[in-house]
């Protein structure tokens, strides 16, 4: 089973993504630079945080013209897991995989810190293993991760089951607490939280396990670790 | 910007000929205070540089520590104080791109950065909180977009930096050892100027740097591009891995003129090179520009004819430019031309090694009248003073700045930032702690305690995470050096320095030295700042929770010396008394004793105290931990004083120990049997802080102080 990382320049979670993937949980794993083409023989997609392009012109516009995102595009099309993360959620609303669009947070600062995401939606490939609204403890880390989407998107978004991710709390101005979403058929999930921050005992000062449940839904749904 | 007189002359007789206007220009800049160390650099030798841990090779920018298994860390402290004085954002910014290089050129990763920032009274001075505001949207804008985590730092306001600013930054890379570059050059090897173009920005920025900021020249500041930084720490880690890299050094003060000379007389060779062939930002510069310009993310790398193409197709992978400038040669000189034509012909040796100074120094005269503390007198309510302190903005949390910073990126971050020390885990299963500090007030009064004070400090903070210090930095920030009596102040801080550094056997492994800083009412306080690395042998140093009677001990001695300390400032508004000194029998017993007793797994916690003293430090451990406590002053080890003084004198040497009731025989007796002066001080139990003397001295609600504590920065800079 193998999972491609998307690198852009300017990616800077790429080799945590990596790190997590294949040293936690044992998942085969390979980075795809943003200019080459993907196999079809992957079996999911991550596009990690950072600030791709340097977050010029608007964070993740830049990145979703990538020669790399018609690969993503299609294979997403046929049903691959796809995750973005971050600056990885930027670039699929950017490049229309996901609906809305992440504006400036609302302190207008970047923001760093732990908060508690609840799970609205556990049909998807990387939340099959939470429980419906279970709680996730998780960092956030960004300037631009207040989710907007209009009015009559947001009802189309809860009909249809696409909020995958509520924060707990206010935390950046957040329409409907919007954390994470996914597309309508479930299988591109975009999150502004960082999964791979949280799985491992050591750097999670509260509970790694909710968030390697994300990994471990990945792994129930592709198949067996090799 | 020129030569002085007698270093023209200098000049003149070395190269016996009148040099050209291109020959000045880089020798100016390579002979400023701020490249060449002229005023310093004879007397830092004292520090001790080598030790078992350390590495040194040719050229290196930053220190290098071996960590076991194959592995090394380096670090490197810089600062940016008379750019950021100017145009905070920028100065603050291109500050920790300039250090990040500094751990690439010698070919690590740069895995941290810390940051200390030091303005005006931002309670009175609005552009104290402008400076402010500003220098840490840089910092974060810079850092975040690198994913190089900031993860510590300090923040301290003082009215000597009323019109000004200190901004320090340093950062820790990590690699492996077999991976260090080896700074070698033969002749015929090419010289490479890889990544930002060489543009009008930052021109004679290290003369600026080196003078009173008298006007505000903003075409001396650099203009900060974070992406190009990302792209050429990739771009060069990758041609390290492909051993691409004969030779490397970042381009900072003094631009290329000090990167080709210092290069070339390091490795002993010489370097031609064609100003034509040099990417630049705007057409039609002179060479003299192109040699002094100070643009940032520029790096110089030599490399073998036949590694180029390697080279060259890695930075076109990550779109950014790689120019072939020059070519080593065996002469020992620095030949700058433009076509055929020459501007500058010298020797390496001559320009990278500035006529050192022997300046003259005398102790000032301000230390004969600083005025004693008798008359100071304990306040009513000493609650309210515990409140008012708690929430004051050289004590008040922190989390208003560092929530800025991506502080977890590079999943390597155990201890967040907001506590003694931050802490890294590294890839050997060992971890790296480290911190930061400087303590203006006390170096005021007494340069020479109040330096070794900021070692301590740094030292009992790592120690706090249960790590052994292995090396130190050092920023040593002055007012102007050809001022005799700051001169002494200087040499008194780097005296008290290597004692320190010597008696613990802590090598130097980085330093820098910042003169010239000076606002429009006169010199800064002396500001030494001193960064300690510590290393934590395979135990996860992460911290138990402190829960229901838990015990509270204090170890070390509370002395009746409060100068300096943030109570006599903040709430007397008195500047004078005696500064607290470090015994450095103590220290080191002490030092020892937390180490061993974390190791053993005996304590809980473990808290140092340092600013606004016991009962700061105690608050803090009841904020965190969302606990109250219980404490008897009585039972504190200390001189003869009133409640007050024992509760904020800030003495060094002393650490909060909180521990299961069940440990508490085992660390008794380990106590007494090493005749360590402790006293079982407190119990945590409830929601309020009580200390008690007889009766109750004080009673804080601790969620009244969390409240105080988590808000009070941010309201002053945000509603002020």
């Amino acid at each position: 089973m193998k999972v491609g990382v998307i690198v852009f320049p300017g990616s800077n979670c790429d080799r945590d993504m990596f790190h997590v993937l294949t040293d936690v949980f044992n998942l085969k794993a390979q980075y795809f630079w943003h200019e080459k083409g993907l196999p079809k023989d992957l079996d999911a997609i991550v596009l990690p945080g950072g600030f791709s392009y340097g977050d010029r012109l608007r964070a993740g516009v830049i990145a979703a013209h990538s020669p790399v995102i018609k690969d993503v595009k299609k294979m997403a099309e046929k049903g691959t897991p796809v995750l973005g993360v971050c600056n990885g959620f930027q670039v699929l609303v950017e490049s229309g995989l996901l609906p809305g669009v992440l504006l400036k947070n609302t302190s207008l600062n970047f923001m760093c810190q732990w908060t508690n995401l609840i799970v609205e939606n556990n049909s998807t490939p990387f939340t099959n293993k939470l429980k419906l609204h279970q709680k996730i403890p998780i960092p956030i880390a960004n300037g631009e991760g207040r989710y907007y989407v209009d009015e009559s998107t947001l009802k189309q978004l809860k009909k249809k089951n696409q909020i995958v991710f509520r924060y707990e709390e206010t935390v950046n101005g957040s329409l409907d607490k919007i954390a994470g979403v996914c597309n309508e058929d479930g299988n591109v999930v975009g999150m502004m939280p960082h999964p791979e921050r949280a799985t491992e005992p050591e750097i999670n000062p509260i509970d790694h396990k909710p968030s390697s449940l994300i990994f471990e839904s990945l792994i129930q749904k592709i198949g067996v670790k090799n | 910007m020129s030569l002085e007189e007698q270093e023209l002359a200098h000049l003149k007789s070395k190269i016996k000929r009148n040099p050209t206007p291109t020959e000045i220009q880089i020798v100016a800049a390579e002979w400023s205070e701020h490249c060449s160390y002229k005023s310093s650099k004879k007397h830092l030798k004292m520090l001790p540089m080598t030790g078992p841990l350390v590495i040194s090779e040719k050229g290196y920018d930053s220190g290098v520590l071996d960590v076991g298994d194959g592995y090394v860390v380096t670090v490197h402290i810089e600062s940016h104080n008379h750019p950021s004085a100017v145009e905070p954002y920028g100065g603050a910014a291109t500050g920790v791109g300039g250090v990040i290089r500094d751990i690439l050129s010698a070919g690590t990763r740069p895995i941290a950065i810390f940051d200390g920032l030091r303005f005006g009274n931002i309670q009175k001075d609005q552009q104290a909180r402008w400076l402010f505001k500003n220098a840490v949207s840089g910092i974060a804008d810079y850092g975040n977009c690198l994913g190089i985590p900031t993860i510590g730092g300090e923040v301290e306001f003082d009215d000597c930096y009323e019109n000004y600013a200190l901004v320090d930054v340093a950062a820790i890379g990590f690699g492996k050892k077999e991976r260090l570059i080896k700074n070698h050059a033969n002749v015929g090897d090419v010289v490479v100027l890889l990544g930002g173009s060489t543009g009008r920005d930052g021109i004679g920025g290290s003369q600026f740097a080196s003078d009173s900021l008298e006007t505000e020249d903003r075409s001396a500041v650099q203009i900060p591009d974070p992406f190009i930084e990302k792209l050429i720490i990739e771009a060069i880690l990758e041609a390290r891995d492909a051993k691409l890299i004969h030779a490397m050094k970042d381009l900072g003060g003094g631009g290329l003129s000090c990167a080709i000379s210092e290069t070339a007389d390091t490795l002993s060779i010489g370097i031609e090179l064609d100003v034509n062939t040099i990417h630049t930002r705007e057409p039609g510069m002179h060479p003299n520009e192109i040699m002094t310009s100070e643009s940032q993310e520029r790096m110089l790398i030599i490399t073998s004819k036949s590694k180029l193409k390697k080279l060259q197709d890695i930075c076109k992978k990550f779109s950014i430019k790689c120019s072939m400038i020059g070519v080593v040669k065996s002469n020992k000189m620095m030949h700058v031309k433009k076509g055929k034509k020459t501007f500058a012909n010298l020797p390496t040796e001559i320009v990278a090694n500035a006529p050192l100074l022997d300046r003259p120094s005398k102790k000032p005269r301000y230390l004969e009248k600083i005025k004693s503390d008798e008359k100071i007198k304990t306040p009513s309510n000493l609650s309210s003073v515990l409140l008012k302190l708690i929430g004051c903005p050289n004590i008040a949390s922190r989390h208003w700045v560092y929530g800025q910073y991506d502080h977890e990126v590079g999943i390597r971050t155990v201890t967040k930032p907001g506590r003694d020390a931050s802490v890294l885990r590294l890839d050997n299963e060992k971890f790296l702690s480290a911190k930061i500090d400087g303590n203006p007030k006390h170096c005021y009064l007494d340069p020479r305690e109040g330096a070794i004070g900021c070692f301590e400090e740094a030292c009992r903070n790592v120690v706090c995470t249960g790590a052994t210090p292995i090396g130190m930095v050092d920023h040593l920030q002055f007012g102007n050096p050809e001022d005799p009596e700051i001169f002494w102040t200087f040499l008194e801080s780097l005296k008290g320095l290597t004692d320190y550094a010597k008696e613990f056997k802590i090598p130097c492994v980085g330093g820098k030295v910042s003169f010239y800083n000076e606002t429009p009412k006169g010199p800064i306080k002396p500001t030494p700042l001193i960064g300690v690395l510590g290393l934590i042998e395979k135990k996860n140093p992460q911290q138990e929770k402190i829960s229901e009677n838990d015990v509270l001990i204090i170890i070390g001695n509370t002395k009746n010396e409060l100068g300096g300390s943030e109570y006599y400032e903040y709430i007397h508004n008195f500047i004078g008394g005696k500064c607290p000194a470090v015994d450095f029998h103590s220290s080191k017993q002490n030092m020892q004793f937390v180490l061993d007793a974390i190791k053993k797994n005996l304590v809980k916690q473990a808290h140092d105290c340092s600013k606004g003293g016991l009962a700061i430090a105690i608050s803090e451990l009841c904020i965190w931990n969302d606990i109250g406590c219980n404490v008897s002053i009585n039972e504190v080890p200390s001189e003869k004083m009133t409640d007050d003084r024992i509760l904020f004198s800030e003495s060094h040497s002393r650490y909060l120990l909180v521990l299961d009731q069940k440990n508490l025989k085992e660390i008794e007796n380990l106590l007494r049997t090493s005749k360590i002066p402790f006293g079982i001080i407190g119990k945590f139990k409830g929601d309020q802080m009580v200390f008690e003397k007889n009766k109750s001295v004080i009673d804080l609600r601790v969620d009244k102080a969390q409240k105080t504590w988590m808000n009070s920065l941010r309201e002053m800079i945000l509603h002020a």
